[in-house]
């Protein structure tokens, strides 16, 4: 009964379709030159996942260095070159293309019924710029190093003798690898949504991405225009930056924040739209308030692009002018407070399954909530004025895109991770890994609130006496926290390997992705699957021999559909 | 009370030791305590979802409706009103914070890879500040390289100090004592070495400590002067007097010394090198050194060049 009911709304389980997209063709060729969506995504996934791996290592460098207030191992240019290219290799090439890139690759087209993006080249020369993006980062990194910041303030990156052209090179070719994912993203959800999917029955974390897409295309070919006049100014001598030549150095600061700023949005929006789906699917009830999310969303995008000015209250801008980004930057605050409130009434009187994602979304809504209220400290003025540019700074922006993105990332890994591999991990480790994680967490940078407050400022190799406590705490914390991430990272291997066999729909998800086998095949869909209502699960029955969902026509009342539906209407 | 505003420091903070310093810290407890009611609220209710709602056998989830304007509504609004009485407090802090009162007392300040001159009106040029307790001080600030930024966590007070171009901050100390100065943005090799002491005197006895301060060179031998000059124009930064090289090669034992040069060539360590050195330290850089050291031409008198090098001299 439940193989014909699942064969009707799932047209290739496994039973009747031996291949998968992972299976249909072998040899190292069908992946370099794939056009399929899936194993771009998979091959994202791998990159991004070696670049936090990288930029993780770094990290814990940092850390151990920081042990004690003198030199321990690492001078004080070493130390700059580590936490310059930790911040580079941790934005540019994990946060931002984490989600979007992997797991948006993958999913997108799946969730709109569809066989792949609108244009599947664009997806593969966008991900082979990150490879080149990436490739000249390593370059910067043997040519010398960098030790600018990830933030290339002028006029000290103009000036100083490491490769900073490599480097924004790198971020240059990043930029295009990430607006072309966002332009290809935009098209797909305007062209290809299935019918009956109109703008307000799409899943909530399509509305994140979308949000996301229209930031990347939009605000990252500022910074390409940024990094060339910074390349210019230091090969050609133009004075655009320098002041020596008759520039601004402050004007590099509202260049690079106009795109930095709406870039935090890019790295948070995906993970918001993730916890949408966990929380919903995990407590079994329908999002509560979906338009707020999904208008949340796209006003967080568009107000993130007015708040550059909040990252430069000290920097000598007008006082007129800080008072106004001031001001914007609260009404940013509102959407996201919307959300959190919206994901908490999601799971009133719900039938909450504390599976590995939930643990992961429930963290991050701990973790988010701690980053998102600090930001009203360096949000107010007269406080942000104390706490810019210390660890209170290093603290909130680690609980947001550590804590929020991160953590959301791990989150939708392994909510997604049976539909991309076709294979279940060991619940009790994974949820361990996660407690783990999320204890190692608090511990390394809870106490970076209070040093910071206390007034040790950010980037020091060495710092006075008095903050060594909390750098001990800080530190002991980031080897939990790592010991966390490699447990993870060794429960997903070990499922790859010895894990049983995924069903369709473990969770009971009754967004489309769920309807395709686990893995899915080459073409996603052999027909179009019927939409529903995303966020209804009352045609999700759980079966034992499945050990999965399946979607079953609706019972009540009476039986007067002759056709099951897959979901309801 | 590890969370509420005192005289004595708490969790978050040191003890203010400026007039604006009390209005800080009372803004950040007011966010504080609000962020920490919502924080409870937030992870209250997730941790009594849980547990009120954990999945059972058998049960399943109620139907609850899918929105409801004036609870939404409610969430938006009351955490919009409170925070605008967050910003009205943060601005006017911040005015309190970037207008100094007319009479102040002017220093100024010159940042420079990696150090700080405080110069007094009457052109005494210190790497610590000096400043009065309970009189208003407005520091007139520049930097001669890149973008650094003067911190005094004990005053809460932070402004960057950018190149070619003037920044203003000010303060009043309230107590006597000695607070830290830090560079709170980054600056290269030695960024996190860029600090100095704020010494905040009794207000009769600042004046008396720069009429003294000011005329050391003609009280005492020239290295004696030279080694004072060597701590407090900056040099002790990047240049040991115990033979370690740190970003610059240290002074013990340099003077007479042959020493290998960056081009190839070498040099014999003598006055007129060392005097070129301080006026044009890039003309001839040392081996196995970057050539970042700024010039002091313009900002050492003769008589404290001498000094310097008789100090260098006597460290044999």
């Amino acid at each position: 009964m439940s193989a014909t009911v699942a064969s009707q709304s799932a047209p290739h389980p496994q039973a009747d379709a031996p291949t998968n997209y992972l299976t249909v063709t072998r040899g190292w060729r069908s992946w370099a030159y794939t056009l399929d969506h899936k194993r771009i995504g998979v091959m994202y996934l791998v990159a991004v996942l070696a670049s936090f791996l990288l930029g993780g290592i770094m990290a814990l460098i940092l850390r151990m260095e920081l042990v004690t207030p003198k030199k321990l191992f690492l001078s004080e240019d070493l130390y700059n070159h580590m936490f310059t290219l930790h911040g580079a290799v941790m934005t540019f090439l994990f946060i931002i293309p984490s989600i979007p890139a992997a797991l948006g690759n993958f999913l997108l087209p799946i969730m709109l019924g569809a066989k792949d993006l609108a244009f599947p080249r664009l997806n593969l020369a966008s991900f082979y710029l990150w490879v080149a993006g990436a490739i000249f980062f390593l370059l910067a990194i043997l040519l010398g190093g960098l030790d600018t910041g990830w933030t290339f303030y002028t006029p000290y990156s103009t000036t100083t003798n490491t490769s900073v052209i490599a480097a924004t090179i790198g971020v240059f070719v990043l930029g295009f690898s990430s607006i072309f994912t966002g332009l290809n993203f935009i098209v797909t959800i305007n062209t290809m949504r299935p019918p009956g999917m109109t703008w307000f029955k799409m899943p909530l974390f399509l509305w994140a991405l979308y949000a996301t897409s229209i930031i990347q295309v939009l605000a990252t070919p500022v910074l390409a225009i940024t990094l060339v006049l910074l390349a210019a100014e230091r090969v050609l001598g133009i004075g655009v930056f320098d002041p020596k030549l008759g520039g601004d150095p402050v004007l590099f600061q509202h260049f690079f924040w106009f795109y930095s700023h709406p870039a935090v949005y890019i790295m948070i929006l995906p993970a918001m739209g993730v916890i949408s789906e966990l929380i919903s699917v995990f407590s079994r009830k329908h999002i509560f308030g979906y338009r707020f999310i999904a208008y949340s969303s796209i006003a967080i995008a568009l107000l993130g692009f007015l708040v550059w000015g909040h990252h430069m209250f000290t920097s000598g801008q007008s006082q007129r002018a800080a008072i106004i980004f001031s001001a914007l930057t609260f009404s940013v605050s509102i959407p996201s407070a919307i959300k959190v409130f919206n994901w908490l009434t999601t799971m009133y009187k719900g039938s909450i399954w504390l599976a590995t994602p939930m643990c992961y979304a429930l963290s991050f809504l701990f973790l988010f909530g701690i980053g998102g209220l600090t930001g009203l400290f360096l949000g107010a003025l007269a406080t942000d004025v104390h706490l810019h540019d210390t660890y209170f700074v290093v603290a909130h922006f680690h609980y947001v895109m550590m804590g929020g993105t991160l953590i959301a990332f791990l989150g939708g890994l392994h909510y997604w991770w049976p539909k991309m591999f076709g294979r279940m991990y060991h619940e009790g480790w994974a949820q361990l890994a996660s407690l783990i994680i999320f204890i190692g967490f608090n511990l390394t940078f809870f106490p970076q609130f209070i040093m910071g407050s206390r007034g040790m400022p950010r980037r020091y190799a060495r710092y006075d006496a008095e903050f060594q406590p909390y750098h001990v705490m800080s530190t002991t914390g980031a080897i939990l926290l790592g010991i966390g991430l490699v447990l993870c990272a060794l429960v997903l291997w070990h499922s790859l390997r010895r894990g049983r066999k995924a069903p369709a729909n473990p969770w009971g998800g009754a967004t489309l992705e769920w309807h395709c086998a686990s893995p899915p095949p080459l073409e996603n869909f052999a027909t179009a699957p019927t939409v529903g209502d995303p966020y209804d699960f009352d045609g999700l029955v759980y079966k034992g021999e499945e050990e999965g969902y399946v979607f079953e026509p609706k019972q009540q009342p009476a039986k007067r559909e002759a056709q099951p539906e897959p979901a309801t209407v | 009370m590890l969370f509420a505003q005192s005289e004595g420091g708490t969790l978050f903070f040191t003890p203010p030791a400026s007039t604006v310093a009390p209005q800080v810290d009372s803004l950040f407890y007011l966010i504080f305590w609000i962020s920490a009611f919502f924080f409870a609220l937030i992870v209250g209710l997730m941790v009594l979802f849980v547990l009120r709602y954990r999945r059972r056998p058998g049960v399943e989830a109620q139907k609850t409706a899918h929105h409801n304007m004036w609870l939404e509504a409610a969430w938006s609004i009351i955490p919009a009103i409170l925070l605008v009485v967050i910003f009205v407090e943060g601005v006017l802090g911040y005015l309190d914070l970037r207008n100094p009162p007319d009479e102040a007392y002017e220093i100024r300040v010159t940042g420079r890879k990696w150090s700080w001159a405080f110069q007094y009106p009457n052109g005494h040029v210190e790497n610590h500040l000096h400043v009065p307790a309970g009189r208003p001080v407005r520091l007139l600030m520049t930097s001669e390289d890149v973008i650094h930024s003067v911190y005094i966590p004990a005053f809460r007070v932070k402004m960057d100090v950018v190149p070619e171009r003037y920044t203003k901050a000010w303060f009043e100390a309230t107590k006597p004592g000695t607070f830290r100065l830090y560079c709170a943005e980054y600056c290269g090799t030695e960024h996190s070495n860029m600090v100095a002491d704020v010494v905040v005197h009794e207000p009769g006895e600042f004046e008396a400590w720069l009429e003294d301060a000011s005329n050391f060179l003609d009280k005492m031998p020239p290295a004696e002067a030279g080694k004072l000059l060597y701590e407090r124009r900056g040099c002790i930064q990047c240049h040991t007097t115990d033979g370690t090289p740190k970003a610059g090669p240290s002074f013990r034992g340099t003077f007479g010394s042959e020493q290998a040069l960056a081009d190839g060539t070498t040099v014999k360590v003598d006055e007129n090198y060392i005097r070129e050195s301080i006026l044009e330290p890039l003309a001839k850089v040392r081996a196995g050194y970057r050539p970042v050291m700024p010039t002091y031409r313009g900002q050492l008198k003769d008589a404290e060049i001498s000094a310097i090098i008789e100090f260098i001299k006597s460290l044999k």
